[in-house]
């Protein structure tokens, strides 16, 4: 066991990333053998996330020095940085772990039957673990530049998997949108990257963070790592990829690709609360993370009303609730200098932040696999297609209502959990605020409410009158999701306490997080 | 080293980064668009490469090293990362782009619009 506790968290980067390269391989044996491998391996990993979480929330900050003599010997002796590459793991990197590997988990489920007899399978799941190694790595690493190699992989991999059905002129044209905005902001981060190292001669998060000096050039460099992370975690006005990539990639991947996106939003809360986080003036910072929350909260869902295709309204919803993390966070980040005001609201509004995305990622990774068990049966998004579907397809029917109640921020579902915790710190912050949020989840709650009615409701369309329900595997990959939605909804005060209360005091308290490396400095 | 002013590398990089985003905004070609891309990572890596420069430093490799102190060989590490990473980054968008190209006949980025709205 100590074993494991101490290598997990290497091994839960190195082993789906070994698994990727023998999935092909595998392939050749036939499918089920493929399949069966690829499960055990992520049952695997996903033991490892679970041995780490509980490892973490005994002892805190967890280090991994590659090739060290120790592995959480961060600063060799005889060396005042950190000169090893070092995976570093707190509270908030194992709670985005936590997201990615769930939310992982029920896509590669759902996916068994919805890929079934299709080509090219197994380089579907090949890329699936690579972009689980691209997200798992991006939450555990301790340096600068692997942020940006993990980034690139998941991107990659990312964009591989929206475009994975080639056969549609669509799918190339949403996929093709992805890599390119990846592109151009990983370069972004990259070229911020380099004037941080030209300045501090070191990469690791955690010495920049201590040798910083927030001169200028700190200025520029945070202006590119917030502009490469709002253009990949689609803050308007950088969210035009999203609404096109989201609704071309095949189901089983369009959540991956969604965790994925958050995941360059925990990037920037690394960046903005780790590295500048002891700068005097957060509060400019902070309102610049609001603004575009606001904007990207009003935005998505008055662009989402409008949409005919049903994966399209959802993924301009997906900005709009992106847009509620950003507003949680960004008043966390106005008032982390002033205690007082931290203490009264700034806290509860982080955890509202922090605890919505995990509630976010679970409802809509349901909402987007029931979309998709619509166009699996029937072959078209188009909402004015449907009708009736709910007589056939029961299963589907209830998992969207759940996901719908969920984000529409409807009592008992996880959603209302979040957002109240949202509107009553943010009130106290500024009234404006609270009542945009408001207005938007009502909006929310019509648009959700239209789409029901046109797709499930009603007399069932000619076409559709012999439409099934869809596969087993299928249902249990939504069902995972949905328990958990209203799990979360029921016992909201557990999850604050056990998982998002700690990722938000490891944002707040950077210093720890210097010292778990900096920390042998003499 | 007189004839190079110190900072030039640092120009060039910057004029490579200033034309690749006039490209990127404003070409409509898809192909244009990815040599654009490629022109962004290339003024990067210089950018970090040039980083890496110090005057009268000694290439870091420990058979017949003449005397004198030896560069740190992180930016250069880094660089060559990175390029390779770009390289499999623009393999990618080419793969796509012939796909474009099959179904709509057209590279134009105007020309081949399905997803609108």
């Amino acid at each position: 066991m100590d074993f494991l506790t101490t290598n997990a968290p290497i091994l839960i980067v190195a082993i789906p990333l070994v698994a990727a390269f023998i999935i092909p391989l595998l392939g050749q044996k036939g499918d089920g053998v493929r399949n069966g491998f690829t499960l055990t391996i992520f049952g695997l990993t996903s033991f490892l996330v679970a041995v780490l979480a509980v490892n973490v929330h005994d002892v805190g900050i967890r280090i991994y020095a590659f090739g060290a003599a120790a592995a959480d010997l961060a600063v060799p002796q005889g060396f005042i940085v950190p000169v090893r590459i070092i995976f570093e793991v707190d509270a908030m990197s194992m709670f985005m772990g936590i997201i990615v590997t769930t939310v992982t988990l029920a896509a590669l489920i759902y996916s068994l039957h919805f890929l079934k007899g299709q080509t090219g399978q197994a380089r579907f799941y090949s890329l699936m673990m690579l972009l689980y190694v691209g997200m798992m790595g991006l939450a555990f690493t301790g340096d600068m530049f692997n942020l940006f190699v993990f980034l690139e992989i998941a991107s990659i991999s990312g964009a591989a998997l929206a475009a994975y059905r080639t056969n549609l002129a669509d799918a190339v044209e949403g996929g093709f949108k992805y890599i390119v905005i990846s592109a151009i902001s990983a370069l972004l981060v990259l070229f911020a990257i380099g004037i941080l190292y030209s300045e501090y001669n070191v990469l690791s998060i955690a010495a920049i963070a201590h040798f910083i000096q927030y001169t200028h050039l700190d200025m520029i460099a945070l202006g590119l790592l917030g502009a490469a992370f709002a253009m990949k975690l689609a803050g308007v006005p950088l969210h035009m990829w999203a609404p096109d990539t989201y609704t071309v990639a095949p189901a089983g991947s369009t959540p991956m690709i969604l965790a994925a996106s958050y995941m360059s939003m925990y990037a920037l809360y690394r960046v903005t609360f780790t590295i500048y986080g002891g700068f005097i003036d957060t509060g400019a910072i902070g309102w610049a993370v609001i603004i575009v929350g606001l904007l990207s909260m009003f935005v998505g869902v008055m662009m989402a009303v409008h949409q005919t295709d049903i994966k399209r309204m959802m993924a301009y919803h997906a900005i709009s609730q992106g847009g509620y993390m950003l507003l949680g966070l960004g008043v966390g980040l106005a008032v982390i200098a002033n205690p007082a005001a931290l203490e009264a609201y700034g806290r509860d509004a982080m955890n509202g932040g922090i605890f919505h995305i995990i509630n976010h990622v679970f409802y809509k990774a349901l909402l987007f696999m029931a979309a998709e068990a619509i166009f699996f049966r029937i072959g078209t998004r188009d909402t004015n297609k449907m009708g009736g579907l709910a007589r056939n397809m029961k299963w589907t029917t209830g998992f969207y209502i759940i996901g719908a109640l969920a984000i529409a921020g409807i009592p008992p579902f996880n959603g209302f959990a979040s957002k109240l915790l949202i509107y009553e710190s943010v009130l106290k912050f500024n009234p404006i605020l609270a009542i945009v949020a408001m207005f938007v989840s009502l909006v929310t709650l019509a648009s959700f409410a239209k789409v029901f009615y046109s797709a499930f409701t009603g007399p069932p369309m000619p076409a559709h009158k012999e439409v099934k329900e869809v596969p087993k595997s299928m249902i249990v990959g939504m069902s995972i999701l949905a328990v958990l939605i209203i799990f979360f909804g029921l016992f909201p005060g557990l999850i604050v306490d056990t998982i998002v209360a700690p990722a938000t005091n490891a944002l707040i308290s950077h210093a720890s997080y210097i010292n778990a490396v900096m920390g042998a400095v003499p | 080293m007189q004839s190079v002013p110190a900072n030039f590398p640092f120009l060039a990089s910057a004029l490579l980064i200033g034309i690749a985003f006039y490209i990127i905004l404003f070409k409509r070609n898809l192909i244009k668009l990815i040599m654009g891309i490629a022109m962004l990572a290339s003024g990067v890596n210089l950018f970090i490469v040039a980083l890496g420069y110090r005057a009268g430093g000694n290439a870091p490799i420990y058979t017949n090293v003449p005397p004198g102190p030896m560069v740190l060989s992180v930016p250069q590490a880094l660089t060559l990362t990175s390029i390779v990473i770009n390289v499999a980054v623009l393999a990618l968008m080419l793969t796509m782009v012939i796909h474009i190209y099959r179904h709509t006949g057209d590279v134009d980025s105007e020309k081949s619009r399905k997803l609108k709205g």
